[in-house]
């Protein structure tokens, strides 16, 4: 089950008394274009940070000034001009469309099609509500149970303020702030994000998962998210959004860390349908994502699921450390790229302890003038006795003007490790093509069904509710691409 | 009622049929017979939309429409339906996906109300107890995994769920031993009925003492050269296709 009316209405009623709070705050402030170090303090202050929190931004900042960006990806795109993008700025409720009567046809068409609800359809496209939808709000409705079993959910300024040992020992820890350029930027510019701690034995009561379509809305630009399960806890996070946004943004770079400790498991399952790009390639989002998660305790278990179909570039690789003995990591990617998207995404599994195991599992799909490619590293450390790697990488081409690449890098320095890589590339087959059509579906339903037969080992693992958004999602991404 | 008038069709610049020309009456089942490269299963594609085959010259007429100017989904969706001589593998789908997701189709383009998963599902069984086959396959990738005779009554249920108003069955018979093959024709048995015409391609008589045709045509070189009674497939049986193609036979 997605969102449910009745959430969205639970939430109004929430949010209206929360309508005096953080966001009206926003909208009085905005900082100018640019970053200096003044915006940097401007952001913390506005957040009433401590001291503490504003210094590791400014050091973040000052290694970022210096630092070069990545440039081994396979990816092409202008250079990007930091001093043009606004880091602080409020959403502007006077460009918004009043009504969806303003929003883009194409928009309400994909909404309509992935059955959205006509009030959660306003809220994607960015329609001026009523009640504001602010991660605060929304967060209220389900913390009370949350409360109940201990777990903390909240915005990672209000962790800042309420939980600042937590936040303080885990923050930057798996991705130190001078991890790469991209995250670097973060570090000093975040403005919201999650944060989740899950107690020691705990089992999360709920996906945390449910709303989060509203909640992300505004934070998304540079969004830092913190999941911590502490020992024999159990959680499962589903960020992202089926529906495309409306999003002026074109830089994204979000760090995401995860945390989990002795028999501990985390599940971080992504669907991401940020704005493309038009079919000339024109517009669309830059994401760049630094996801890591370390497996810090024995037994632990960490399980990344992304489904990536929308922005204009893509670079993300959700990584797993596997530093206790006997953890787990896993990897389950879908990507789509359509007209001229491109994506160079994938996965880096570090064995350190001993027995640890991972598995990846990558389907790509590329279609138009896309660029998909599958980048993975495998590294086994000399103490990980009895490491055991297990990768698949599948491509899979429609038409002949895109390309799919699979990049491994595999490193091991232990002799007993066992590596294992298997890796396709196929093209739709015009006899399946066919067959479907003789049957009755159209063109786009038999490309649709082809390509969602062809993901379905990574689809399962999405939590149910959204699995079944994600499989009409593949569809819509690969619309117009045959024929 | 369906009318072929003068078809030339060519794969790859090689015409191979070259003015066929054949009349189909409603409610009876056609045999075609002929040897390997006499352009059956070139007659079964291009009757079902295939865009590999080019169509030079003549017509197709289906129920009075001109059946070559029609996607292959839209034939679909008139009631045209062909059981392929092999069926294709779609990994990852379920078989239940798929035949749902067909019937769906073909009951939107017919202005059908759409089956939900439990109408569906109570109609599959049905049909799939009527045919004798396994409740599994439903669960199972379409095609993939399956043996010869498993995938040829899968197309058989297909075609009992799509109830079709045209059925082609290019070359049924191949691959599927003795037992396989009485199971399939069967199926195919129970789907007759007055207002759905069969056309049934084959290289042996075989089939047709399983599956009695009302009328037997001969396709050699790309071209009907003759047509009869059933007792037509037993003298091919017995004197081969040497007769009509004016070669020896092997």
């Amino acid at each position: 089950m997605s969102i449910s009316e009745d959430t969205i209405r639970q939430v109004e009623t929430i949010g209206s008394k929360y309508s005096a709070g953080f966001v009206t705050d926003i909208e009085s402030d905005k900082a100018p274009k640019g970053l200096n170090e003044d915006i940097i303090r401007f952001i913390s202050a506005k957040k009433s940070e401590p001291e503490w929190l504003l210094e590791w931004r400014l050091k973040a900042f000052s290694h970022w000034l210096d630092m070069p960006e990545p440039d081994w990806a396979k990816l092409d795109f202008p250079p990007l001009d930091y001093q043009d993008y606004y880091y602080y700025a409020a959403p502007k409720t006077q460009d918004r469309p009043k009504s969806l009567d303003e929003v883009d046809p194409k928009l309400l068409e994909t909404y309509e099609k992935l059955g959205i609800p006509l009030r959660e359809q306003e809220i994607l496209a960015g329609v001026a509500v009523d009640a504001v939808f602010d991660s605060v709000s929304v967060a209220t409705t389900f913390r009370k149970t949350l409360e109940e079993s201990g777990v903390i959910f909240c915005p990672i300024s209000e962790a800042v303020q309420k939980h600042p040992d937590l936040i303080r020992k885990y923050m930057g820890s798996v991705v130190p702030f001078h991890d790469n350029k991209h995250a670097c930027l973060n570090s000093a510019v975040f403005t919201d994000g999650s944060f989740v701690y899950v107690p020691e034995g705990v089992r999360c009561p709920m996906e945390l998962s449910t709303y989060f379509r509203i909640n992300e809305l505004n934070t998304g630009q540079f969004e830092r998210t913190l999941i911590v399960a502490d020992k024999g806890a159990y959680v499962s996070y589903l960020e992202g959004c089926t529906a495309p946004m409306r999003d002026e943004n074109q830089l994204h770079a979000a760090v995401v860390e995860l945390i989990a400790l002795d028999d501990a498991e985390i599940k971080y399952s992504t669907v991401q349908n940020w704005y493309p790009g038009d079919e000339n390639g024109k517009g669309g989002i830059y994401n760049f994502v630094t996801k890591r998660g370390i497996c810090a305790g024995r037994r632990s278990k960490i399980s990344w699921t992304q489904v990536e179909t929308g922005s204009a570039i893509t670079w993300k690789y959700p990584s797993c450390i596997l530093k206790g003995d006997e953890s787990i990591g896993e990897f389950y990617s879908v990507a789509i790229t359509n007209n001229y998207q491109q994506a160079d995404t994938g996965t880096k599994m570090t064995h350190i302890g001993r027995n640890t195991k991972s598995r990846i599992i990558s389907k790509g799909i590329a279609a138009g003038h896309s660029d998909s490619t599958y980048r993975g590293q495998v590294k086994i450390m000399p103490k990980a006795e009895g490491a055991r790697n297990f990768t698949q990488c599948d491509s899979l081409l429609i038409g002949d003007l895109c390309g799919a690449h699979t990049v491994p890098y595999i490193e091991s320095r232990n002799p007993k490790a066992q590596l294992e890589h298997e890796a396709t590339t196929s093209k739709i087959a015009e006899d399946q093509l066919f067959y479907c059509r003789q049957r009755g579906l159209s063109q786009e339903e038999a490309v649709a069904l082809i390509v969602n037969g062809f993901c379905r080992e990574v689809l399962q693992k999405l939590p149910m509710e959204f699995a079944v958004e994600a499989q009409k999602l593949v569809g819509i991404s690969l619309e117009g691409s045959v024929g | 009622m369906i009318r072929i008038e003068n078809l030339h069709v060519e794969i790859d610049g090689k015409e191979i049929l070259k003015g066929l020309d054949l009349t189909l009456e409603p409610g009876k089942v056609h045999a075609i017979m002929g040897p390997n490269g006499s352009g059956k299963s070139t007659l079964s594609y291009v009757l079902a939309g295939h865009e590999s085959y080019t169509v030079t010259a003549g017509s197709v007429s289906y129920e009075g429409k001109n059946l070559l100017d029609m996607e292959p989904e839209e034939r679909a969706a008139l009631g045209v339906f062909l059981a392929f001589q092999y069926p294709v593998e779609i990994p990852g789908v379920q078989m239940s996906n798929f035949l749902r997701t067909a019937v769906n189709a073909v009951r939107r383009l017919r202005d059908e109300q759409e089956l939900d998963a439990l109408a569906f599902l109570k109609l599959a069984r049905e049909k799939m107890k009527a045919l004798g086959v396994q409740e599994d396959m439903l669960k199972r990738p379409v095609n993939v995994g399956a043996s010869g005779g498993e995938k040829k009554r899968n197309e058989v249920l297909q075609m009992a769920m799509l109830e079709p108003r045209f059925a082609v069955l290019d070359e049924t018979d191949s691959g599927l031993d003795i037992d396989a093959l009485k199971i399939v024709a069967e199926g195919v048995n129970q789907l007759r009925n007055p207002e759905r015409t069969f056309l049934v391609i084959t290289h042996y008589q075989r089939l047709l003492d399983y599956i009695r045709p009302d009328i037997v045509h001969v396709l050699a070189q790309g071209r009907i050269v003759k047509t009869g009674g059933p007792e037509l497939a037993q003298q091919l049986e017995a004197e081969g296709y040497a007769a009509f193609t004016g070669e020896q036979a092997a």
